[in-house]
């Protein structure tokens, strides 16, 4: 941790140099992101190493305003002249670039400082000193246990485990100094089962977290992996038909993904959004509540302050199935005549846009287990193939493949039929939200039961 | 020397790469013992403007470069990759890629030589060298074009992106090679109102090519194809739900050639035998009517490259000949497992990654029919027109598409448009399924890009109007009866 401070002051003064470089050169506003790197990356594949792949990166993102216009300039080429070419062409294009009168920094009152900032613990020392060796010895006992488990498991794509560390700092000119830590340490499983027919399943497991202490043993996510390849052999179509669909976790992140989207400020003022004028209506069944959490330890989308420098905060969007707020920035906040929520997220260009930090759709009491005796006939879907959803309407359509649920049990696999409802009405349709979170992902929810959606198959 | 942006490691860059300098690389790199390696040289310059609101809203440009050392020990990789050009730092990623074959003898690689290269994407001007006014006027004509068109368009935006990519590769087998890789794009996107329904509606497209792409295929021209996407949408019904006979219309639905069948061809899955097409060469995998090839020739193809990312030079591969498939698509690492040489489709998104075998330009090849026997022939189906985007599970070739812009047939006419229409089925299945194939065959310019691995590389598709006997239309309306 003492390294990154080091690397973090130095990566500060940079900032602060390219600032007062490019205001010297005729910006108005500049803000410098300066991130720096490093990452050790291997895959194993049928028990032997197939990549080791070590490296380390450095970046610079400058985003400049010549009164209000905007230009965003980025660069990996650090040397003198890197910069250089980084602040000229920044200019340039600003002036190229047209007055935008929304645009603008934050208020400077607005702008957070060092106490205010919450210790989120996104930075452990562990992940960073992990080995070739050792990632190359976890990816191989995670295959292992994939091919241990059962004896249909008889091809693999690999096991992979990666470790990487950032400090990333923000410099702007309007005063923001800040730093931003963090680690990341994943292991994926891939095994693959001959099925019926010539066919293949392929199937995966995975667990990631920013603690090495956090990370699932690598024994049980191939285990896990090897059961989820497993269950899917003999997966067919179902024919055409309505029904209840349950969304286990993952499936259901997903989804909960698509509304993401539709929350952000960018996406309500582009007028992008089928929540555009929503706030303060039903968005969803009174079961539903969603918060964007920036704020939770160790989380993977935690960070103290926005990509503005704006002090983060919890963000309550629906409420009882109620929409309570969109996620903004400082420019789609002005655009929509409202107040940023901390919500801005500063791209390694330099560009800024709203963003969802720790989304989260809260569990209820009741056990996935519970949900599924509670469904007599239904579809539980496992996997999501596909893009087929129009953020504009909110219409949804996708590949899905998991399990026949007949008398509240699992039964046969499914795979090759799409289900189809507009998001507005899913939503609103979540007649059961199980207790079974896991915060691998940043956007995350339990399972959860849509009352009836078209399913379209044989 | 034309062009506004150039390589430091190019003739006349502040850190020129000769053979020299590549040859003691190499040496360090197989100094532990590898039996192969590589040093892939990237200088990367992107740039986009988005126009919005009636002003240039946005400018952005980025550069990116470094060298990617690649060390292979038998069928293990070793990877590392640096972000400057001092002989010091490229050692050192050297010594760290060479790792992987820790403990062996040394390896002496063969001294490289420049190897010549086709050009397939001659730019006159390069399009960072035409003043950015040019661009902004572009974006000027296309929003001014989508809004005159009709007042049920709200708004409009319209983007330029921009992309020089250098690369100068050098391996131990003795190539050594230097290509430049313009890249454009342009889109235009509109959403339009009518009551309380909103639609979107988008066109673009772009190529190896300068400004000059405009020529053809005018602001106005995709301002107008955007606009009439949406306006039709704003009419569009439910889909109905279920399996039918579906036709694809020519050019951009090759996307879903590269889907269902693509990536199966991939040599490194077959080589891995996770494919469902692993070890079914010469047998029928498709309707005869189907020949399906990867041109990495096309002149200014998004996909089209002169060199692979691995010193390999590509052609035409011929995969599927009347439905008998012919051959994968080989990157070195695989060709030296089927006991064959690389066909050139070594691609890889950055310096900041190894290459694997990708596709280029993949297209399924023109048949006799007349576009309009072939709609004429449905009694009810589905008309594939635009596509947003698809995904394969390679492992058994199972598909989704999803169509921005569909249409119901009924006894043979197109009747009413069709809102969020996906398309599901099986690659191999869909392949037999091939009933009927126009003469229509089109490359499509639209702006592919795809993803395998986490990396990103842009790509061409082409096809004529397809005719497929039986696929799943995934739509919400659930026939009766």
């Amino acid at each position: 941790m003492r390294d990154s401070h080091e690397e973090a002051k130095a990566l500060i003064e940079l900032g602060h140099s390219v600032t007062e470089r490019a205001r010297r050169a005729g910006a108005d506003v500049a803000e410098a992101g300066v991130h720096s790197g490093s990452h050790l990356s291997v895959k194993v594949r049928m028990g032997a190493p197939e990549l080791v792949e070590d490296a380390g990166a450095r970046a610079l993102g400058l985003r400049v305003m010549v009164g209000q216009r905007v230009a965003s300039t980025y660069t990996s080429d650090m040397s003198e002249s890197g910069q250089r070419t980084l602040i000229e062409d920044a200019l340039e294009l600003a002036r190229l670039s047209e007055a935008d009168e929304f645009a603008g920094p934050p208020d400077p009152s607005d702008l957070s400082t060092e106490s205010q900032w919450m210790d989120l613990d996104t930075f452990d020392d562990c992940v960073s000193q992990i080995g070739a060796d050792e990632a190359l010895t976890r990816a191989l006992r995670g295959e292992r246990a994939a091919f241990d488990f059962d004896a249909r498991v008889t091809n693999s794509e690999g096991a992979s485990f990666t470790r990487a560390r950032g400090v990333s700092v923000l410099v702007t000119s309007g005063g923001f100094a800040g730093t931003d830590y963090g680690t990341y340490a994943s292991i994926v499983v891939n095994p693959v089962a001959d099925d019926e027919g010539g066919k293949k399943r392929s199937g995966h497991h995975w667990s990631a977290s920013r603690h090495y202490s956090d990370l699932e043993d690598s024994h049980l996510v191939g285990q896990e992996a090897a059961r989820r390849t497993i269950a899917q052999l003999g997966a067919k179509k179902l024919p055409t038909q309505e029904l209840p669909v349950v969304f286990d976790k993952d499936a259901a992140r997903s989804i909960l993904g698509l509304f993401a989207g539709c929350i952000l400020g960018g996406s309500i003022w582009r007028k992008s959004s089928y929540l555009v004028d929503r706030v303060g209506t039903r968005v969803a069944s009174d079961l539903v509540d969603i918060v964007d959490d920036p704020l939770m330890p160790r989380a993977p989308g935690s960070r103290a302050f926005d990509g503005e420098g704006l002090l983060s905060r919890r963000n309550t969007v629906v409420e009882s199935g109620f929409l309570k707020s969109y996620l903004m920035d400082t420019y789609s906040a002005r655009k929509l005549g409202l107040r940023s929520t901390g919500s801005a997220s500063r791209s390694p260009s330099g560009g800024i846009s709203s963003s969802a930090s720790n989304l989260v759709l809260k569990t209820s009491a009741h056990s996935r287990d519970e949900l599924l005796a509670d469904t007599k006939h239904g579809l539980y879907v496992t996997g999501m193939m596909g893009f087929g959803f129009n953020a504009v309407t909110g219409d949804f359509s996708r590949g899905a493949s998991g399990f026949l649920i007949r008398n509240g049990e699992l039964t046969d696999p499914v795979s090759e039929v799409t289900i189809s409802l507009n998001l507005d009405q899913l939503l609103q349709r979540i007649d059961a939200v199980a207790n079974d979170l896991d915060q691998r992902t940043a956007i995350a929810s339990p399972t959860f039961r849509v009352s009836s959606m078209t399913l379209a198959g044989s | 020397m034309a062009g506004r942006y150039h390589a430091p490691f190019a003739e006349q860059g502040s850190h020129t790469v000769d053979a020299d300098i590549a040859n003691r690389l190499l040496k360090i790199a197989l100094a532990k013992g590898g039996d192969y390696a590589d040093l892939f040289f990237e200088y990367s310059v992107s740039g986009s403007f988005g126009y919005d609101e009636q002003i240039l809203k946005s400018a952005r440009r980025a550069v990116s470069m470094g060298l990617g050392v690649r060390v292979m020990k038998g069928d293990a990789t070793g990877y590392a990759y640096c972000e400057d050009f001092s002989f010091d730092t490229m050692k050192q990623a050297a010594q760290t890629a060479a790792e992987i074959a820790a403990g062996g003898r040394p390896v002496a690689p063969r001294e490289v030589s420049k190897r010549s290269t086709p050009s397939r994407y001659p730019v006159d001007v390069e399009s960072f060298d035409v003043e950015g006014e040019a661009k902004k006027a572009i974006l000027e004509r296309a929003d001014r074009a989508a809004r005159a068109a009709d007042p049920r368009i709200i708004r409009v935006d319209a983007s330029f992106a921009e992309s020089m990519r250098e690369i100068l590769i050098a391996n131990s087998l003795g190539h050594m090679a230097h290509d430049r890789q313009p890249l454009i794009r342009f889109g235009v996107h509109v959403i339009a109102e009518d009551g309380g329904n909103r639609q979107s509606g988008s066109s673009g497209g772009g190529g190896r090519i300068g400004l000059e792409y405009f020529e053809e295929k005018t602001p106005e021209w995709h301002a107008e194809q955007a606009v009439q996407q949406a306006l039709v949408m704003l009419d569009a019904r439910e889909a109905p739900a279920g399996e039918m006979e579906v036709v694809l219309a020519p050019g951009d639905s090759g996307i879903l050639l590269h889907e269902a069948v693509g990536h199966g061809l991939e040599a490194d899955f077959n080589r891995k035998k996770t494919s469902n097409y692993s070890d079914r060469i010469g047998e029928v995998v498709a309707s005869a009517l189907c020949t399906v090839v990867d041109d990495a020739s096309l002149r200014g193809s998004r996909g089209s490259i002169n060199v692979d990312d691995e010193g390999q030079l590509p052609n035409r591969s011929v995969l599927i000949e009347n439905g008998i498939l012919k051959g994968y698509m080989q990157d070195r690492h695989s060709a030296e497992f089927f006991g064959t040489t690389s066909d050139g489709h070594g691609r890889r998104q950055s310096f900041r990654s190894h290459p694997m075998p990708r596709m280029t330009n993949t297209m399924l090849l023109g048949g006799v029919d007349e576009p309009e026997d072939v709609i004429r022939s449905v009694r009810r189906g589905v008309y594939a027109k635009k596509f947003g985007g698809g995904q394969v599970d390679i492992s058994n070739g199972d598909f989704v598409f999803s169509l921005t812009e569909g249409y119901l047939i009924e006894d043979g006419t197109l009747t009413a448009p069709l809102k969020g229409v996906n398309l599901i089925g099986n690659g191999p299945e869909a392949m037999r399924n091939v009933v009927m194939l126009g003469h229509d065959f089109e490359v499509s310019d639209g702006i592919w890009t795809c993803g395998k691995e986490g990396q990103s590389v842009p790509v061409g598709v082409g096809c004529p109007t397809i005719k497929i006997a039986s696929m799943t239309v995934g739509g919400t309306q659930v026939a009766s009866g």
